[in-house]
């Protein structure tokens, strides 16, 4: 955008303090400083030219002053504060993306993780009394549905009123929590995975689906107790039989995945076309 | 030739600020039923106009002003009539984002981080409501400022004290500059020297913004409103200057403040008493 300065004869006749501008000429003239850098240093220099009187008294000022300003804090200025740091840039970032308080939730998920992977490699899998079956494998689909319900929950999120009533709430704001949610687990999820030997897309495919149905549900319900709903069904109807029968259960072979994926794209579909439903109150229950 | 915008605590005029409105009242409901909850309908066929000015929602435990605030904010939708904020007429699915950066809102329970310190709370609030990110320190810094907390900007919001969180709220319901600001009980823990400031920044607040103040303490609509609307049961039972009001009451009826006798004339009429407090 090409900017155009004040006249050098305007900017020595505001300096001098003439009293024949016109009062529109002045309002813009006085606008235009407010957000030029370059003006506002030709008015410095202005004024020590044309107005010796108004420098002196600014100089006395100043020097009355000294002791006092060099004794007051710094008022921190955005520009400063600006470069403050990668690190603080970067929990700055992070803490648009998720909520504030999601971090120990994250955390929570990710050592339980891990304690299946131990447990898992310990002894290769749950000993049942008719085989084996992977830990991982079993938790994996349905951890991140806690993480995403962590990121919504009234309980959990004490602004969720203010965030709910924001602009950005919505869609947009669902999407970019769910990510990061998602960013930080998956890497977990897939070292775990490969760790154990599970194919990945057997596992990958239905903990989207059940992110998606989670979010979906949440929209009418509320999410933190889609997540309940939806976690309670998973024990009930895979993970139990699983225990009891020593095996990975049908849902979780390969057979399974397009009927995971038709659920993915279901959960995707509901959740845009209900996008109205995460800018309210109910979808925080 | 193009240059950075620098930074200045003034806010300069743009063109947004001088443009005529094209509505005549900020708030213009019509018939508005809100419910809270599953059945219980807390807003009852509404009629309402507010216009620029700091208007004070009164009216006992349970009228319904919160359920109201909230209908403004455009979190709780309406079962039925029509209201329109800023000449945007709200109630359909869509998320309001031009209409919601406009308003300025202080829930009843105003949850916070404890572990942001007062600064990133409200600069994270900014983003929230999306404040252009190059005006976002300037404005959090004018926000904290107005409500008198400048010297404590960068301390951890858990160190502070009740009057401090509620000012913070208000600092995070100002800082987009709203047309349209909905305080829900904003001066519950407010010390009474506290108070008397933030009815001075209410009236100043209420110079060139439509102000929306709940309240169930007669005190605070006589010093900072130019109007009160009262309200009883989902319902309008009066709506008219804090004079008014006081005219309404006479000296048989209880209450310690003209505006008080007035509130309890409109409020305790025996057709509406229902026996308890």
């Amino acid at each position: 955008m090409s900017v155009e300065h004040a006249s050098g004869r305007t900017v020595d006749a505001y300096a001098r303090g003439d009293e024949d501008i016109a009062a529109d000429e002045l309002w813009a003239l006085e606008a235009h400083l407010e957000t030029c850098r370059v003006c506002r240093d030709r008015l410095a220099a202005a004024v020590a030219e044309q107005a010796p009187a108004v420098m002196a008294l600014v100089d006395t000022v100043r020097s009355g002053l000294e002791a006092e300003l060099s004794a007051a804090p710094a008022v921190p200025h955005g520009r400063r504060r600006r470069a403050a740091g990668r690190t603080a840039r970067l929990a700055r970032r992070l803490s648009r993306s998720l909520t504030p308080t999601a971090a120990p939730w994250l955390a929570m998920i990710a050592a339980v993780t891990v304690l299946a992977l131990v447990l898992d490699l310990a002894g290769p899998g749950v000993a049942t009394a008719a085989g084996e079956v992977s830990l991982v494998l079993l938790l994996a689909p349905v951890l991140p549905v806690l993480g995403v319900a962590a990121s919504w929950s009234r309980g959990l999120d004490p602004a969720y009123e203010l965030t709910a009533s924001a602009p950005r709430a919505g869609l947009p704001l669902v999407l970019r929590r769910t990510t990061a949610v998602l960013a930080v687990l998956l890497p977990v999820l897939l070292v775990a995975g490969w760790a154990t030997g599970v194919m990945i897309a057997v596992w990958l495919l239905p903990c989207l689906a059940f992110t998606s149905a989670t979010l979906a549900l949440g929209g009418a319900v509320g999410v933190t107790r889609a997540a309940v709903a939806l976690v309670a069904v998973w024990a009930a109807v895979i993970v139990a039989p699983a225990l009891a029968a020593g095996r990975a259960p049908f849902a979780l072979q390969s057979a399974a995945l397009p009927a995971w994926a038709l659920a993915l794209a279901l959960g995707t579909a509901v959740v845009i076309a209900r996008r109205g439903a995460y800018c309210a109150l109910g979808a925080h229950r | 030739m193009t240059h950075r915008k620098d930074h200045h605590p003034m806010r300069a005029v743009n063109s947004a600020d001088l443009a005529p409105t094209a509505y005549a009242w900020e708030v213009q409901a019509r018939g508005l039923t809100v419910a809270a909850g599953r059945n219980r309908t807390a807003v009852d066929g509404l009629d309402l106009s507010l216009g620029t000015g700091v208007h004070g929602l009164l009216g006992p435990n349970g009228a319904g002003k919160t359920t109201l605030i909230r209908a403004l904010a455009t979190v709780l939708r309406p079962t039925a009539g029509t209201l329109e904020l800023l000449g945007e007429s709200v109630g359909g699915p869509g998320g309001h984002r031009a209409l919601r950066r406009r308003i300025g809102y202080l829930p009843q329970e105003f949850g916070y981080y404890k572990r942001f310190t007062v600064r990133e709370f409200v600069e994270y609030m900014a983003w929230l409501k999306e404040v252009p990110e190059a005006d976002i320190p300037d404005a959090v810094q004018r926000a904290v400022e107005r409500v008198g907390l400048a010297d404590r900007a960068d301390h951890r919001m858990k160190t502070l004290s009740g009057g401090m969180v509620r000012r913070v709220g208000i600092a995070q319901a100002i800082v987009n500059d709203p047309a349209l600001l909905l305080l829900d009980e904003p001066t519950v823990g407010l010390d009474p020297a506290q108070r008397l400031r933030l009815r001075q920044l209410l009236q100043e607040l209420g110079m060139d913004a439509c102000v929306v103040v709940s309240t169930h303490l007669v005190e605070d609509v006589a010093a900072a409103c130019t109007d009160v609307v009262l309200f009883a049961e989902g319902r309008l039972v009066f709506q008219g200057t804090p004079d008014r009001l006081a005219a309404a009451g006479g000296p048989e009826h209880v209450g310690d403040s003209p505006l008080e006798r007035g509130y309890s004339a409109l409020l305790l009429d025996p057709r509406q008493q229902r026996g308890t407090w």
